[in-house]
């Protein structure tokens, strides 16, 4: 116990890169994933096998394998990235994968007699989307997508392989000085864990918000 | 007519075709309706009624012929000819707004109040300050019945109550063409009466509509014309006593008979 308090001031830094990764993969894979959902659903069709083919190859590899591909394995094509960047590339392309298909399956269980009802009163393509699609589908969006980010955090213990010192590697630092690994896993853990479980209750909440009677 | 109408036409429809596949929906529609005018189609399920409202305001683009809606080409940028472009997504929406429709599953916006629903286009596509919306939009409501269902949200409403804030929602952007499809066929019998009495008083007041129905007791009343739909054709345009009491084609009676077969419990209710 006491030696898990007094590591805590080295897990600092580690902590708050492990914070840093999360929430550029989560809001970068917002970003592209909303776009390329709203692609995959309205876009023309060519487009929209490009995004599918994207969507399917990601989430059909290991995320482990994805950070290597890009640290490793782009320097071949002349594209040099630091550790961090490539594992927060890697990463992001495959929360993005994983929001698209969330997006998709979000606008899709919306009635598209909402879009028709939407059209008749001469809105715009924008504009239905943002005052009709998107405030209804959002129900169906937040529980998967809070799923997703929790993976995110969890996944970006990952970083650690390339050699950034996020809260995983930090530990094991700490453990490679202390030969005491039990305690500092525990305290690891649980600190993941508090994150995510924040982000989940928070979560909750939203969805609450959000709900309105169903018709 | 109505007295006011001035009979100039809102809508011309020539030689309107559209298929689905191999599926010919529409083989050649000629139509016009005349502002003041209450058109309503009649005709069998599957004839094509439904899709050619779809096509005055562009849910469905049709492939051949012409729709000029006050004397604009709505679904192309030229009138006629096989190499015509049709439009962007950018000029649909100002030709839409032109139009109302009621459908027949209501499709109100269930995330939004009553008095929302109404205000939404007036606000986004009228470009109205929400006062103003509101106002427009609190008096529609109070026309079909709702003036004190303002805050509710469709779910708390009744199928009828639902349809009459549809009817606001269209009337409220002033469309010179309302267009209403099937708009009682989902409801339950005893709520239909409170629907027409609103779409009754709108025709009285010189609205232009076309009607597509199987109400065949309100077509009689509240129509300037009827025409008859058969195979993706009109196969008959008259008064509605032509229509209705001195059916000219075979077809049309046998239609006809049915519903009045329908009404008093012999046989089997038509179906769209």
């Amino acid at each position: 116990m006491d030696l898990a308090l007094q590591s805590l001031p080295f897990l600092t830094k580690g902590l708050l890169v492990t914070l840093e990764v999360s929430a550029l993969v989560v809001t970068l894979s917002l970003v592209f994933g909303l776009t390329l959902g709203v692609v995959l659903v309205y876009g023309p069709l060519p487009l929209r096998l490009l995004v599918r083919g994207y969507s399917d190859f990601v989430r059909g590899i290991p995320v482990l394998v994805l950070i290597f591909a890009v640290y490793y394995g782009l320097p071949a094509l002349k594209v040099n990235l630091g550790n961090l960047t490539a594992a927060v590339a890697a990463l992001t392309a495959f929360t993005t994968a994983q929001v698209i298909e969330t997006v998709r399956g979000a606008i899709q269980s919306i009635h598209h007699g909402q879009m028709e009802a939407g059209k008749a009163i001469g809105l715009g393509f924008g504009q239905r989307l943002l005052y009709i699609i998107f405030p209804q589908a959002i129900r169906r969006f937040l529980p998967p997508w809070i799923n997703s980010v929790t993976d995110a955090v969890k996944g970006s213990a990952l970083v650690s392989l390339v050699g950034v010192v996020d809260l995983m590697l930090a530990i094991q630092q700490v453990i490679g000085r202390v030969y005491e690994p039990m305690p500092l896993y525990i305290v690891g853990a649980l600190i993941y864990f508090a994150i995510n479980f924040s982000l989940s209750s928070l979560s909750r909440r939203l969805e609450a918000r959000f709900s309105y009677v169903r018709e | 007519m109505r007295p006011d109408a001035d009979g100039r036409p809102v809508v011309e429809i020539r030689g309107l075709g559209k298929s689905f596949g191999t599926n010919r929906v529409l083989q050649g529609v000629d139509l016009e309706v005349r502002a003041g005018e209450v058109v309503t189609i009649i005709g069998p399920s599957g004839s094509g009624k439904t899709t050619l409202l779809r096509c005055i305001n562009l849910l469905e683009l049709y492939d051949e012929g012409s729709i000029r809606l006050d004397g604009v080409e709505v679904g192309y940028r030229a009138s006629e000819g096989p190499g015509r472009v049709r439009r962007s997504e950018r000029e649909l929406a100002p030709i839409r707004a032109k139009t109302g429709m009621v459908f027949q599953m209501f499709y109100l916006f269930p995330h939004l109040t009553t008095l929302q629903n109404v205000m939404l286009g007036l606000v986004k596509v009228r470009k109205k300050p929400k006062a103003e919306a509101r106002r427009i939009a609190e008096h529609w409501l109070g026309r079909v019945g709702l003036g004190h269902k303002l805050d509710s949200l469709p779910a708390q409403l009744s199928g009828g109550q639902q349809q009459r804030v549809g009817i606001a929602r269209a009337v409220a952007m002033e469309p010179m063409l309302l267009l209403l499809d099937e708009i009682t066929s989902a409801l339950d019998p005893e709520l239909v009466g409170e629907v027409l009495a609103v779409v009754h008083e709108l025709a009285d007041e010189g609205m232009t509509m076309l009607v597509v129905t199987h109400e065949m007791s309100f077509a009689r009343e509240v129509s300037d014309r009827v025409v008859f739909m058969d195979g993706g054709r009109i196969t008959a345009a008259g008064p509605p006593s032509k229509i209705f009491d001195r059916p000219e084609s075979d077809r049309l009676r046998t239609f006809l008979a049915r519903f009045d077969q329908a009404r008093l419990g012999r046989g089997p209710i038509p179906t769209d």
